[in-house]
């Protein structure tokens, strides 16, 4: 202890194993919280682990064969899916209108800018809930609009045809201004002399758009649909505040069936399974983007 | 001049449909029971009132979570700032042995979803006797890869005569991760602690499960958790979803750029 003592400070001080010292909390913090408990969740997956149970048996793979055969399961990969892609393909294109839209550095396109980035610091909790009861028939604007048009409100949120595309929806609406932002940014690093040339050689806004912006963008938009992939294929909060996975596990996804398995069934090792197809999923969705993204050889 | 029109009723109806949720929420924290059921199709109540602000004090244990919540957010965050940087300020600037294994472990932290760790995570906590704790709040979430490549990179870009001329006038390391970088990376510190400071504000799943208690849970378990029972009174759950919103609103308004720059580059939950 007293040597302990004594190498911190001369550590600190330039002599001694410094770096490791600095680095010491962090790696300390992600070795206990994150590099150690990968390995052992897959440990997990691989038992038939219950809390507070006497035994933990190995189980092989039988939870992960379980999970195909899993009703449930097979409707929260779909759902995942689903609304990761339509998410993404929707944020695309709303965020891209938005950038080009807004792309100018005047007071009014800076202050509009700003109105479309707030929602994404809100919490996806409040969010989830605003929207669960602005599309409330009984009590949500939305559905009060509905009956001021003479129409009957609809019940978006406990329709099995509605409720996904509705949280679907909720997701661009958190997101939209996220993709702008991004895609500002990146349109502002395009060079100018890019369109001069493309307006001396006589090309409309269409033609410009497709030959010089969009490559000019590729960089930028596969940076935002990773971000953008990532977050939908891991999609809780909003779920749980607005649906609970329902109605009839119409919008379960990965996430919520892993906390309903790990948190309230407390079958830890099939939620464990759940977390790997997960990982496997985020990792082929983006080894995919990688090669829809390819540079190709002519670039 | 009609591509401009365009443009101008895309942004507009855009500008309706992100404006006029927040409206009709801050709006319904001061809306009764009666008026929300009577007047669906207004925005606005018919007569304000004030007992949502109220009735949240007693409905649910607001002040608890709210001093949670600052407590998890504010010393997760100090904590995060400071040891990530000092990671950082090893991988950027000293050499030594191990340095790239170092650099590969933190990749790997990023790279793998939180999902994959949350359930072994709570295990953990269970076995240290942690959970419906502070410290099992805060310490599994005080440092972040995504904070430790931030710090890093900008570290890179400061010129490394700097340290050695502060070397030669016989500063140690510590002092020259405390008196020369560190005062040289306020940007980096203002992204990387606004950043984790919304991330883990907002975030629902973590303070979820690792606290049972009701009285150990934050703004947004709490609110999620009262939201999910029947709910009778709308305007006590608004007014705690305004209240929740309120610090990060201030904030974003004051330091808008330094979101901008963290979120471009990292993204946010």
């Amino acid at each position: 202890m007293t040597s302990l003592a004594r190498k911190v400070p001369a550590a600190l001080g330039g002599r001694g194993p410094a770096g490791w010292l600095f680095m010491a909390p962090s790696l300390l913090i992600l070795g206990t919280f994150v590099l150690f408990p990968i390995g052992r969740s897959l440990w997990y997956s691989l038992h038939n682990w219950t809390v507070g149970a006497a035994e933990q048996p190995w189980a092989g793979l039988d939870n992960y064969t379980r999970l195909f055969g899993d009703a449930q399961f097979q409707r929260a990969l779909a759902n995942t899916l689903i609304i990761t892609v339509a998410s993404t393909a929707v944020l695309v294109v709303v965020g891209l209108g938005l950038a080009l839209a807004l792309q100018s550095e005047n007071v009014v396109s800076r202050v509009v800018r700003s109105v479309f980035f707030f929602p994404t610091v809100i919490s996806l909790t409040t969010v989830g809930m605003v929207w669960r009861f602005l599309l409330d028939p009984d009590i949500g604007l939305v559905g009060g609009v509905t009956r001021a048009l003479g129409l009957d409100p609809v019940n978006w949120l406990q329709s099995t045809a509605l409720a996904l595309p509705t949280v679907i929806f909720v997701n661009v609406w958190k997101n939209a201004g996220f993709v702008m932002i991004v895609l500002v940014a990146g349109l502002k690093a395009i060079p100018g002399e890019h369109y001069e040339a493309a307006s001396l050689d006589g090309a409309g806004r269409l033609q410009t758009l497709r030959s010089i912006t969009l490559p000019a963008l590729r960089p930028t938009m596969l940076f935002v649909t990773f971000m953008v992939t990532v977050q939908s294929l891991q999609l809780f909060d909003l779920v749980y505040v607005m649906t609970s996975g329902g109605p009839l596990d119409h919008t379960e996804t990965l996430v919520t069936k892993l906390y309903r398995d790990g948190f309230v069934n407390y079958e830890t090792g099939y939620a464990a399974a759940t977390s790997w197809v997960l990982f496997i999923v985020v990792v082929l969705v983006s080894a995919l983007q990688l090669r829809i993204f390819r540079y190709n050889d002519a670039d | 001049m009609l591509t401009k029109s365009l443009k101008w009723v895309y942004v507009g109806i855009g500008l309706v449909l992100a404006i006029v949720p927040l409206i009709w929420m801050v709006a319904g924290s001061f809306r009764t029971e009666a008026d929300l059921y009577g007047h669906t199709a207004s925005l606005f109540p018919h007569e304000w009132t004030l007992h949502g602000y109220k009735g949240v004090w007693q409905q649910l244990p607001f002040l608890r979570l709210l001093f949670n919540s600052v407590l998890f957010a504010g010393v997760t965050t100090a904590l995060t700032v400071l040891f990530d940087s000092m990671c950082a300020y090893a991988l950027a600037r000293l050499e030594f042995r191990g340095r790239t294994v170092a650099f590969w472990l933190v990749l790997v932290t990023l790279m793998v979803p939180f999902q994959v760790t949350l359930i072994p995570v709570f295990m953990e906590l269970f076995h240290f006797g942690w959970l419906n704790t502070y410290q099992g709040l805060i310490i599994p979430r005080a440092t972040s890869a995504f904070g430790i490549f931030l710090f890093r990179q900008f570290f890179m870009s400061i010129p490394k005569e700097l340290d050695e001329a502060a070397r030669i006038d016989g500063a140690g390391h510590f002092r020259i991760y405390w008196r020369v970088i560190l005062p040289l990376a306020k940007p980096a510190i203002a992204t990387v602690a606004l950043l984790n400071f919304t991330n883990l504000w907002n975030d629902l799943i973590w303070p979820l499960v690792v606290s049972t208690d009701n009285t150990m849970q934050t703004l947004p378990a709490g609110l999620a958790l009262f939201a999910g029972q029947h709910v009778t009174d709308h305007a006590v759950l608004f007014a705690g979803a305004v209240i929740s919103l309120l610090p990060i609103a201030v904030v974003f308004f004051l330091a808008q750029r330094y979101f901008v720059a963290g979120i471009s580059t990292s993204g946010l939950k």
